[in-house]
């Protein structure tokens, strides 16, 4: 097989809040043999803020970053973010379906968008390009015993005639990657449930109520640890665990990774690259019960 | 729940307007109630997303454009992905506030300007600063920052950065946003 390569797109977040997604992708990537060819000079897709204040924006801002991905000759850009993801995507989209938005864009733009790439996450292609089996052979140190979540959040396979990946009901990738990867995936009611996404800043209450409410579940459900795959909803979960905590009178310490670090993890990955220091709830008792478990039982 | 006096002011040409925005077809709405069921944001909005789509069929305009419900909205597209009839609810949400926006009805002061704070920042500096950006919406909204607390959990693991990433584009960024207020003039 030739080496797999894309274009990416790494998002802002990456750079701050969820710095460690962005370490661990690329480590994990790198160890799958993965080319991850970042867009130079890439700029912020606009997230929530540019939609919900007008289309042609929104896709205008996302969209320069399509047309830079294009001139690299790449038809295919990855991003690790659910919603850089949807705001990508969207524009690529609503673009090829309607010269007339095109035109609309391209009128906000320095250069017009000639070819649109496709998009996808770094989550799908590892699903379907790379594929569970081939994460598995590289596993060498199987997480067992470790009982996850996984939580999907809203966005990353919805609606599903825009994001055409997996299941808008019951996502399954992310429970066969952690399989191969030798965790116990319980199953989880909530997997697309939304965690308050960034009402955290200005209607925090909303956050308390729906991110207790998935870690309540976790909680009941056995859960080690929840495992995620976006930037708002891990930070919702892990950084504001001790707000929903004061909150909802509960008292959860539920460790909360991206993905991408319990595969690194899996994989023999140095601690270092995966930025497991970055995480607020302290990972370490979880990943020390690794493989004990299983003895004892 | 807000109650609505169905004699106040009708607008008819707003369904149009919405329709036309969205490119939904509003009137398949038949009131099943799947997107109210499914919406994680029910229990916080002050009309739940199916009575939305009824009022714009009656055309009660000014009750759907002063709603809490259409800034709440969190665009998490339950709705789109659960609608029988295939509307993209969660377009005609965003739709919404483009219009709240235009015509001047916020109701929820807080979220449009965390919204309007997070454009200015990637305005000024082509993406995202995220210090910078609350030190703006605090002044913006004359708010005590209620997230302090997270401060210490931050910093220290460098997750936040005190300076703005510099990027080549960022002029090109600043041109997007005053090619659209030409447009929108
Ligand atoms: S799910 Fe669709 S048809 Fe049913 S109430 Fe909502 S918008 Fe109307
Ligand atoms: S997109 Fe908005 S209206 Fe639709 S279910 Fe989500 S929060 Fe509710």
């Amino acid at each position: 097989m030739s080496k797999l390569s894309y274009a990416y797109y790494p998002g802002c977040s990456g750079q701050g809040t969820s710095m460690e997604y962005e370490m661990s992708t690329r480590a994990l990537c790198e160890a799958l043999d993965i080319d991850l060819k970042e867009i130079p000079d890439w700029s912020c897709c606009g997230s929530t803020p540019a939609h919900a204040c007008d289309h042609v924006l929104s896709a205008a801002l996302s969209g320069r970053n399509l047309g830079l991905a294009a001139d690299m000759g790449e038809d295919c850009v990855l991003t690790p973010c659910p919603s850089c993801l949807t705001n990508l995507k969207n524009a690529g989209q609503h673009m090829s379906g309607s010269e007339e938005f095109k035109e609309k864009v391209n009128k906000l733009l320095d250069e017009p968008i000639g070819e649109i790439p496709d998009v996808k996450s770094v989550l799908q292609i590892l699903f379907e390009d790379l594929g569970p089996k081939g994460v598995k052979e590289k596993v060498i140190k199987p997480l067992s015993g470790l009982k996850v979540v996984t939580y999907y959040g809203c966005i990353l396979t919805r609606p599903p005639k825009l994001m055409e990946f997996d299941s808008e009901e019951n996502p399954i990738s992310m429970d066969r990657l952690m399989e191969a990867a030798g965790a116990k995936v319980l199953p989880f009611p909530l997997k697309t449930e939304c965690c308050g996404a960034s009402h955290g800043v200005a209607r925090k209450d909303l956050v308390m109520k729906l991110s207790g409410k998935l870690l309540d579940m976790a909680e009941q459900l056995g859960a080690d640890a929840v495992v995620t795959a976006c930037p708002l909803c891990q930070m919702n979960l892990d950084l504001r665990q001790g707000q929903v905590n004061s909150a909802n009178k509960t008292s959860h310490k539920l460790p909360v990774f991206y993905y991408t670090q319990l595969l690194g993890w899996a994989l023999g990955l140095p601690q270092a690259q995966l930025g497991l220091d970055k995480l607020c709830v302290n990972p370490m008792p979880a990943l020390r019960g690794i493989g004990k478990k299983e003895d004892a039982a | 729940m807000q109650t609505v006096n169905l004699t106040d002011t009708i607008d008819r040409s707003f369904m149009e307007k919405v329709m036309e925005e969205s490119e939904q077809n509003l009137s398949l709405c038949y009131q099943c109630g799947n997107c109210t069921a499914s919406c994680p944001y029910t229990f916080g909005f002050d009309i739940p997303v199916s009575r939305v789509m009824r009022l714009m069929q009656t055309g009660q305009k000014k009750a759907v454009l002063t709603s809490s419900s259409i800034w709440l909205c969190a665009s998490c597209t339950s709705c789109t992905t659960r609608c029988p009839n295939n509307i993209d609810v969660a377009r005609v949400m965003d739709v919404l506030r483009h219009v709240a926006r235009r015509e001047g009805f916020v109701k929820e002061r807080r979220v449009k300007a965390f919204f309007d704070s997070f454009l200015d920042s990637v305005r000024k500096h082509g993406r995202v600063f995220e210090i910078g950006l609350m030190v703006d919406y605090v002044r913006k909204t004359g708010r005590f920052w209620t997230d302090m607390d997270l401060g210490p959990k931050m910093l220290p693991k460098g997750k936040m950065s005190l300076t703005p990433h510099r990027i080549k584009g960022k002029d090109a960024i600043a041109r997007i946003f005053k090619r659209f207020e030409e447009e929108n003039r």
